[in-house]
């Protein structure tokens, strides 16, 4: 039964796509949803932790620094330190000043990462990209299928324990504290609690998901390039939170894969319906697509799918159940 | 040495004028608008398409003088100026004043930064991806200074063009913004606010003219960027990081501050090209934000943060 074959290896390749998306959104939403920081570079964080776990695992290429060929654990440790690394260097500069700021510079940051992508050809690969990045555990399974359904539960895992994670961050005292802030600066000050602080631990954090993502993907697919970066991806993944419900990190998970379905059965009908000259052309009406989708919620359900807990810890929740 | 300086300022011109509608726009409407730039790409691509059109009637457009383009140029830059105009306040009453009056200032960057990709591709789905041009003639450079002299100056006859009619629009600006009630509505809502709206400053208006003054303003800078290198739908993605690094270099809602930003950051741009390779040479608008924000978050002639 070729048919189902191909239906399940499509629909593992779909589910671990959007798995991987679903981490990265998390590690926004803990920016966004919960600090209401505005990141525009989220493609630039991905890419860096994608090019820093390839760069540190892949084997020898010629003309190209690296061949280091440590384990594939180490390569996503140092993809998350990465990426953390440069959200530290955007963070001190802006998160002092007005939320705009953080938006220019993450902007700015994902700009020069393209940049760098595409010219340092002997730590990228250039135009051209990675290749041959090793696939954990790829000798211990027979046949892409099965090795894609091993992946799809790594990812599944990695991602389940992220969740766990950040929903245990969000509910604790410093969560708290992120909300506070988000919703009035002065009045968490005066508490002694420091923006900036808690500010760039939570932008940090974040990024370090997305870097995370990013080395995810990397060792998926076998293959980057810098086109695989592109503002488009920032984009998604907006789109991905925004429609789930920002502030809430089942939405995040959720948004992630009813955006991305979207966008893969947008992409399959365009291709069916759009003679194949037209093609390329018809990428572009894809994003128009998506892009019309975020604005329109924007406007109509700037909420999402599912919006924000108000009570998030469980002792006021009790508390409030008594009374 | 001289010729670094004079493409600095070359495209610090085009900076400039971009970024004084990205300034007017922040301090006015109070966001940092991700679509700015792709008004600069629209301000091209009509300019291109109505020169088209009037190439069709007339016939070949004929240089003028030492320039590669003629009078249908000239007309064509004023319809794509109409036509930014008339693009920048369909936004406005499509999508950011609904959010405005919702007072969602994060929402409303974040639809600029939708509004952007759409506008982006929508012209990339029109016109398509291969780089056009508004005149295939060939133009010698005009040696100004000889090779001998701090290595020389060759400059084209659009290069002076384009640095001519930036300096009569920043003149214009200042006339409007100083001699005219509405361009000092414009200031003092800038300043503030809610002290303009209750001393009976029409905010509404402002806003209009606002966007009416950045979006000629980016068509300018569109046409000059497609004069003097090429058209791409990339055109104003590309500018869009030295646009906010010149507003904020220049210190936000200050015109003069983005016009002297938008040279500093030409003319860094300019000469770090043979420092570090022409390849990086759009990064150094991200060096000069960084050191800007860590420095002088105000800018140089901002008063508030």
């Amino acid at each position: 039964m070729p048919d189902l074959v191909g239906l399940l290896s499509y629909g593992t390749f779909f589910l671990v796509f959007a798995a991987v998306f679903a981490i990265i959104v998390l590690g926004l939403n803990l920016q966004w949803g919960f600090t209401g920081l505005f990141n525009v570079g989220v493609a630039g964080f991905v890419a860096i932790g994608a090019y820093t776990s390839a760069i540190l695992t892949a084997p020898d290429y010629p003309n190209q620094v690296g061949g280091f060929g440590l384990p594939i654990i180490v390569g996503w440790i140092g993809a998350m330190l990465a990426s953390g690394l440069a959200a530290l260097v955007v963070g001190i500069a802006a998160l002092r000043l007005r939320h705009d700021y953080l938006a220019i510079t993450t902007f700015g940051i994902a700009v020069t990462i393209q940049l760098v992508a595409l010219n340092a050809k002997t730590l990228t690969g250039g135009p051209f990209g990675l290749q041959f990045i090793p696939k954990p555990l790829v000798g211990l399974v027979n046949g892409n299928l099965a090795w894609n359904a091993v992946y799809l539960a790594i990812v599944a895992l990695i991602l389940g324990l992220a969740y766990l994670a950040i929903e245990r961050l969000v509910r604790s005292p410093w969560g708290r504290v992120l909300r506070a802030i988000r919703e009035d600066e002065t009045a968490a000050a005066s508490l002694g609690k420091k923006a900036f602080r808690f500010r760039l631990e939570a932008f940090v954090i974040g990024c370090m998901l997305m870097g995370l993502g990013g080395a995810l993907y990397a060792h998926f697919v076998g293959y980057i390039a810098p086109e695989d970066f592109l503002p488009i991806l920032t984009f998604q993944l907006w789109t991905m939170l925004i429609v789930g419900g920002s502030g809430n990190n089942r939405g995040a998970i959720i948004g992630a894969f009813v955006v991305w379905a979207l966008w893969t059965l947008s992409g399959g009908v365009l291709r069916e319906i759009i003679p194949s000259e037209y093609q390329a052309r018809a990428a572009t009406l894809q994003i128009v697509l998506i892009g019309s989708l975020l604005v329109g919620i924007l406007l109509v359900r700037p909420r999402g799918l599912l919006g924000e807990d108000a009570v998030v810890s469980r002792h006021a929740r009790a508390s409030a159940g008594e009374s | 040495m001289l010729q670094l300086i004079a493409d600095g300022v070359v495209i610090g011109s085009i900076i400039a004028l971009g970024a004084i509608g990205v300034t007017l726009v922040y301090s006015i409407l109070r966001f940092a608008n991700f679509g700015h730039g792709e008004l600069l790409t629209w301000g091209a691509y009509l300019a291109w398409t109505a020169l088209l059109g009037i190439v069709a009637v007339t016939g070949p457009m004929q240089p003028l003088g030492p320039l590669s383009f003629g009078w249908p140029l000239m007309a064509s830059l004023l319809a794509a100026a109409g036509g930014t105009v008339v693009l920048a306040l369909l936004l406005d009453r499509l999508v950011f004043r609904r959010l405005r009056r919702r007072g969602n200032a994060i929402g409303l960057i974040m639809a600029s930064f939708g509004v952007a990709l759409v506008l982006r591709n929508l012209l990339q789905f029109i016109f398509g991806a291969v780089p056009e041009f508004y005149s295939r003639e060939i133009q010698v450079a005009i040696r100004l200074v000889p090779r001998d002299v701090l290595g020389g100056l060759r400059v084209t006859a659009d290069q002076l063009f384009v640095l001519g009619l930036t300096a009569v629009s920043v003149v214009a600006l200042h006339l409007f913004l100083t001699r005219t009630t509405l361009g000092k509505a414009m200031r003092a809502t800038s300043v503030n606010p809610q002290l303009a709206r209750v001393t009976g400053i029409d905010v509404d208006k402002v806003i209009r003219a606002t966007w009416i003054v950045g979006a000629v303003l980016a068509a300018v800078a569109g046409v000059f960027s497609g004069l003097t290198a090429q058209l791409r739908p990339q055109l104003g993605l590309d500018l869009l990081l030295p646009l906010f690094a010149a507003a904020i270099l220049g210190g936000i809602g200050s015109v003069y501050g983005a016009v002297a930003g938008g040279l500093i950051v030409g003319l860094a741009e300019s000469f770090s090209v043979p420092l570090v390779g022409a390849e990086y040479r759009a990064a150094t608008a991200f060096v000069v934000l960084i050191a800007i924000l860590l420095v002088r978050p105000t800018g140089l002639f901002g008063e508030k943060a």
